[in-house]
Parts: structure tokens; sequence; C-alpha cells
């Protein structure tokens, strides 16, 4: 296969993984809204739950993971369809905003957990 | 504009898993931005969740909840579109994923008033 | 009912626009039939496009009531209320009246990879394929595809990424990888592959939903998504 069509079909595959690990992901975080919303939220109760605990961070750093490998690629089609933005730009643009979801999503993560 | 093309199920559950996903995208960095706070201590993480405690922002909340299980079952349905044997049922899977949003939107409501 | 109907016909280039014409209303009549009427009694300079007049052809769909259908097979009593709209098909160009350029449509067929490559020369026996084998039932399903271009006007990526192949040609594309005598997957899957090719496609359904043949692109292109993700994987020639 050549380099570009291999690139852009792995690239909807890794999307379509990412969607399946988030399905999983976003089930159990809806599950954990509804639990933890009743009586109102207070960081005492989060950071009881979540510091220390080993399982949780490996859960939010995955599902972190998860969505930074899906939004840009949705984001991708999006900016292509959409506003006809092609070719070098587009790719590293998103391909950024991906580096900052892990980024920014594993400092939250670490936040709760440390 | 030549719209009749679009009436039918299948594309408006592709507007709002596209609509959905956007927004979604959207927040994310902000949820992130949110919960960070916990970087400066349980006092600023409780700040920001006071801030969310009036009725606005639960109501955008209940969006949020109504958007993510739209996303959700509406993108399980889209992998069984493109990874499963062919079914028949689309508007029912359709018809599904809608119920599955509105069930969520209404259990978070029922569970964010509840005392 | 009225025992007229005023149709709203295309009329120029790409910047055209409606002229109403009266045509007698009749018994079991069709699209093509008003438009035919049209041409032939009120107005010879009107140009449409049409063979065979039975649905087998492909050459009579146009843009019926902001619908992309066959002309030829819809009749007019089972349609909306109202005024009949007839234009040419969305998505390709238009030439004059309703007759739109089927040229970028077939170009596309091509570049899919739509032609079949023998595996073996013309001396060799007859090839058998099973009837019941999963690789002939899969071909069997898109088949029978007439080429009308009423899933690539009905496609809303074919209007947002003018490269996308479409549901027509990624189709045909489909039957040949299913096709066992067939040799020319490796540059079909190549072909086919990536954000102007199956990659592209959402599943919004609207080929299968308008598809005048009752077939299901959305299914086929899903089909191709997967042979090439397989292909991608391994690497590949």
């Amino acid at each position: 296969m050549k380099l570009r069509a291999r690139a852009e079909t792995l690239l909807w595959g890794a999307q379509r993984a990412s969607a399946a690990v988030l399905a999983v992901c976003v089930l159990a975080h809806l599950a954990t809204i509804l639990y933890a919303v009743r009586g109102g939220l207070t960081a005492a109760e989060i950071l009881s739950r979540t510091r220390g605990s080993f399982a949780l961070a490996f859960f939010y750093g995955l599902f972190v993971l998860a969505v930074a490998v899906h939004a840009p690629v949705g984001l991708r089609a999006i900016l292509r369809e959409t506003f006809g933005w092609r070719g070098v730009p587009l790719d590293l643009g998103t391909a950024a905003f991906a580096g900052f979801l892990v980024w920014f999503g594993w400092r939250a993560v670490a936040g709760l957990f440390a | 504009m030549n719209r009749p093309h679009r009436a039918h199920p299948a594309w408006w559950a592709f507007a709002v898993h596209r609509a959905s996903g956007l927004a979604l995208t959207l927040f994310v960095p902000l949820h992130f931005w949110a919960l960070g706070t916990a970087i400066d201590g349980e006092a600023a993480l409780d700040g920001m969740l006071r801030w969310t405690d009036n009725a606005l922002v639960k109501f955008a909340e209940t969006g949020l909840v109504v958007l993510l299980a739209a996303h959700m079952a509406g993108g399980v349905r889209l992998l069984a579109v493109e990874f499963l044997p062919w079914s028949d049922r689309q508007k029912t899977a359709v018809a599904a994923s809608a119920g599955v949003a509105i069930a969520a939107g209404l259990l978070f409501l029922f569970n964010v008033t509840a005392a | 009912m009225a025992d007229t109907i005023d149709a709203r016909i295309w009329r120029g280039g790409a910047d055209g626009r409606f002229e109403t014409f009266s045509v007698p209303r009749r018994a079991s009549q069709t699209v093509l039939d008003v438009v035919t009427y049209i041409q032939r009694k009120l107005d010879p300079t009107l140009s449409y496009r049409f063979a065979c007049r039975v649905g087998m052809c492909g050459s009579c769909a146009m843009t019926v009531n902001g619908k992309p259908r066959w002309t030829c097979r819809t009749h007019v009593a089972r349609l909306e209320d109202g005024p009949l709209t007839v234009e040419p098909l969305r998505n390709l160009p238009r030439i004059k009246d309703l007759a739109a350029d089927m040229a970028p449509f077939f170009d596309k067929w091509a570049k899919a990879g739509g032609r079949f490559v023998p595996s073996t020369d013309a001396e060799a026996d007859f090839a058998i394929v099973e009837p019941a084998s999963a690789e002939r039932r899969a071909a069997d399903a898109g088949i029978e595809c007439i080429g009308c271009a009423v899933c690539y006007s009905a496609c809303d990526l074919v209007s947002w990424n003018p490269d996308y192949l479409g549901p027509a040609a990624l189709n045909r594309a489909w039957t040949l990888v299913n096709d066992v005598r067939d040799a020319g997957n490796a540059d079909r899957l190549d072909a086919v592959a990536g954000d102007a090719g199956c990659h592209a496609c959402h599943s919004q359904q609207s080929c299968r939903e308008h598809c005048p043949k009752s077939l299901n692109p959305t299914a086929s292109i899903a089909g191709l998504k997967r042979a090439t993700l397989r292909a991608a994987w391994k690497g590949g020639p």
C-alpha cells in the first residue's frame, strides 16, 4: 500500500479502535457521574476516591489517551469537510491538538491522584 | 438549497453525532482545566465546584450528559454498521441510541436534584 | 385532483432558472412522461437524457422534488402534493436543462479500480464460483448497479469532498474485491483507501436510502473499510 493511503487508513483504524475503548470508558464515566452527583459534589469526596488510587489513575489515564486519539481525527474530518482545510497544516494542527489533550488531560489526572 | 435527500433517520443520526462530537471536543479542554485546579489543592477544586452549584450550570451539565450519551450510543451504532454484518434494523438502532441519550439526561436531572 | 400538472423545470446551465409548464395529467404517468410531453408538445428545445424507459439503463435520473430519482419509474401520482419540480442531478456539472455531465462520476469508477483484471489468460477453462460462497454472495449483493448516479447525487460527502470517489464507484470496487477471478486487488485497495476513498464515508446512508435498485453501498463501503484496514495493518506490497 502507498504511504499516504496506508497512513489515512491506519488513522481511521485508530479512531475506531479508540472509539471502542471510549465506549467502555464513557459507560463507566456516566455511571460514576450519576452516582457521584447525588447530594452534590465536594472536593473532599472526589479526592478521597482518587488520591492514591492506581486503578482510577490508570483508568482515567487510558480515558485521556483514547480521547486524545479520537477527538483530533474527528476534528480533522470536520475541518476538511466543512472548512475545506487540506494538507500538511491540517495534519500538523490536529496532531498538535492531540498532544495538547494528552498533556492537559494527564496533568489533570495527576492532580487528582497525587 | 436541495435538502430533502437528508430527510431520513441515519442522516439525522449523523448530524447529532457530528454536533455532539464537536461540542464534546470543545468541552474536554475546559473539563481538564477545571479538574486541574486540584493541583493547587482541595480548596481550589472546591472553589470551582461551588461555582457549578447554580441552576444554569446544572442545566448546561445536563446538556453535556445528553451529548456524551448520544455520542457514545451513536458511536456504538456506527461501529456495528462498519464492523458487523449488515442489519436492516437501522431505524431501530437510531431510535435506541436516541433513547439512551434521553434516559441518561433524565437520570442525571433526577440524581442531581435528589437531596 | 386537477387535470393538469404544474411542472417546474430547470432551464439553462449552472446559472439557469425554473420555467413552469402545464402538462395534462394521465393515468400511470411517470416523471419522464411529463418531461417527454414538454419536449414533444410544448418546447422542443428542452434537453434531457433517457434511453430504455424501463429502469435498466440508468440514464434518466434527475432531481425530482429535491430528491434524486429514476424518472422512468417514478410515478407522478405517488409523489408529494404540490407542483412537480425537476432539476438535473446534484453533485455533477449542469450541461443544459435536465442533462448533467456524467464524466466526473464515471471517471471515479476508473479511479476506484472498477475495471476487472483477469487472473488467467483467454485459453483457461471457465472459472467455477460457488453461488453459496461468501465472496460470491457479497459480489451478488452489489452487482445490479445500473450506474444512474442517484447515490452519488444523494451523498453529502461528495458535495463536501470533491475528490471523494462516491458510493457507486466504491460499491463497484467491492464487487471486484469479492470476485475470486480478479487479480487487481493490491492496486484496487490502494485506490479506494483514505480520505478520498472509503474512509471518507460517515455512514449517512443516503445512498442506500435513495438507490432505485435497493442496493446498499453503505454496506459495500464498510466492507472496503475493513479490507483496506487489514491490508494497511499488514503493510502490504
